[in-house]
């Protein structure tokens, strides 16, 4: 009986504490990365490798993904202002759900699975076979050499490929209102200009580059503290995946109450 | 200038691998830490190069406490040290002359033209002469062993910290690799801890052996004095009889 009301205590506190360990050691990582953005020479020759792994090798899937949202937002925008508002707001629709949500949030969650997964697995298998050990043997700065890279790249190259699929997800919108609502372009473009305002991009942008420190901090925290072989390894994929993708979906909510 | 672990404990959550665990190695001499799987060695062995830091007790190389050190001056110390892994931790993504030239990468005197040459003559050294261009994936378990052993000498370290470095390997890779570890001492005045249940390589390339059991050294001594031991444990280990190492008080 006794036991049985003590152990979900135990469980809870040891999970309390796990969490608060976790804490301090991604704060430690942080404070580590922003100390290791001085040594230069380590990251930053790999910062353009980086940059091409994690932007330009992503842009296939998120302009994929762009390309069938833009196509379903003017699809179900048309559906649901047939007969009440001028169709034109398809444009309004489109273009401020591409730039201001789906663009960054959809792009940001595509490329948890596929960058934050990469970068956890590979930093995941480089800690189990004892490679972050030996880059420390000899005398690299892991965070400098590993992380500060991937972090950096993350955050230049995400709002790049948000752009390009805000962009395409836009176009994609248009081109089926064109084809598929019969509506004119002069229509769509009206819409479209309706109620842009230029800010609306700056936070698309501001929104993708904190979606990519998250991404590859995140990615990076996991992979460097895996333990236990190839189990380890998967297991630091899926939290780095499930944690980023939590994280995305927060801060999303977040900079919309205070940029807004 | 010498190596010295001061009655060093490490546990990892509930379990505590070393109980005060103390040894001195002197300058130019070759150290093998003998005992069975998991009681530590490897661990001990980390702390050494400030893999590992320990919960209490005190590390010292070349007369600085490594376990107190700040990050800046653990990697100068680091220089001065190489580490042989068990698995040969080659970085896959790059060649082998890559692997080997990593550590005089850090060394700005060093042109690339130097590096070039210093990597081949580290890989003659390991009998892999012209493989600078192979990758890790390409060659095999024995001869992975050797590219870690040809990286870690690359940098002329005044230490060698060998991580079980005939682990699965043939007689013959075996008796090569032990050769190099006494070449190491012999020829460059390496000193050198090794880490291994090899008993055969441990009698061949050390000047002493410590037996690592339940955290502690039982017994340390040269070759010879360990042969001869009337311990119970340390007859059980290289005699290989489970029983009179279960049956020790």
């Amino acid at each position: 009986m006794r036991a049985s009301v003590v152990a979900p205590i135990q469980g809870l506190g040891s999970a309390v504490l796990s969490a608060v360990a976790s804490v301090g050691t991604a704060g430690h990582l942080g404070v580590g990365a922003l100390r290791a953005l001085r040594k230069g020479d380590m990251w930053g020759p790999h910062i353009l490798a980086q940059m091409a792994r994690i932007g330009v090798h992503s842009l296939p899937i998120a302009l994929f993904i762009a390309t069938f949202t833009g196509i379903v937002l003017a699809l179900q925008a048309s559906y649901t202002f047939t007969g009440a508002i001028p169709l034109y707001f398809v444009g309004t629709l489109v273009g401020k759900t591409m730039v201001l949500e789906l663009g960054p949030v959809l792009t940001g969650l595509a490329l948890s699975g596929r960058v934050g997964a990469n970068i956890a697995a590979e930093l995941g298998t480089m800690r189990v076979t004892e490679q972050v050990d030996a880059l420390e043997t000899l005398a690299y700065d892991p965070i400098a050499y590993l992380v500060v890279p991937r972090v950096l790249a993350g955050a230049i190259m995400f709002p790049m490929v948000v752009l390009m699929a805000n962009a395409v997800g836009i176009v994609a919108g248009w081109l089926t209102s064109l084809w598929l609502l019969d509506m004119s372009s002069p229509e769509f473009l009206k819409g479209l200009r309706l109620f842009f305002r230029s800010w609306d991009v700056w936070f698309s942008v501001i929104k993708s580059v904190t979606f990519g420190l998250t991404v590859t901090s995140v990615g990076c925290f996991f992979g460097l503290h895996t333990t236990g072989g190839a189990e380890g390894v998967g297991r630091s994929t899926t939290h780095s995946v499930v944690a980023s993708s939590m994280i995305i979906l927060v801060l999303d909510a977040f900079l919309a109450a205070v940029l807004l | 200038m010498s190596i010295r672990l001061e009655e060093v404990h490490k546990a990892f959550g509930r379990k505590e691998v070393l109980r005060g665990f103390t040894i001195e190695i002197h300058e130019g001499e070759t150290v093998s830490i003998i005992g069975g799987s998991g009681v530590g060695k490897s661990v001990a062995l980390k702390h050494i190069v400030g893999l590992l830091r320990p919960d209490r007790g005190e590390v010292w190389v070349d007369g600085e406490n490594v376990g107190r050190m700040p990050q800046q001056e653990l990697y100068k110390l680091r220089r001065n040290v190489g580490y042989v892994f068990q698995f040969a931790a080659l970085f896959d993504s790059m060649t082998i002359g890559e692997n080997v030239g990593m550590g005089l990468r850090r060394i700005p005197e060093m042109s690339r033209a130097s590096i070039a040459e210093r990597v081949a003559e580290c890989l003659r050294l390991v009998d892999l002469e012209g493989f600078e261009e192979r990758m890790p994936a390409e060659i095999s378990g024995g001869q992975r062993k050797r590219v870690g052993f040809a990286r870690a000498i690359a940098t002329e370290p005044k230490y060698l910290l060998y991580d079980e470095p005939t682990t699965g390997l043939d007689p013959v890779t075996t008796a090569v690799i032990d050769e190099l570890i006494m070449r190491m001492r012999r020829e460059l005045g390496v000193t050198g801890v090794v880490i291994t249940h090899d008993m055969n390589s441990a009698f061949r390339v050390s000047d002493r052996v410590a037996l690592l059991h339940e955290g502690r050294v039982r017994f340390q001594g040269t070759p010879t004095e360990m042969r001869a031991a009337d311990d119970r444990i340390v007859r059980g280990f290289i005699e290989g009889r489970p029983e009179l190492m279960g049956a020790a008080p």
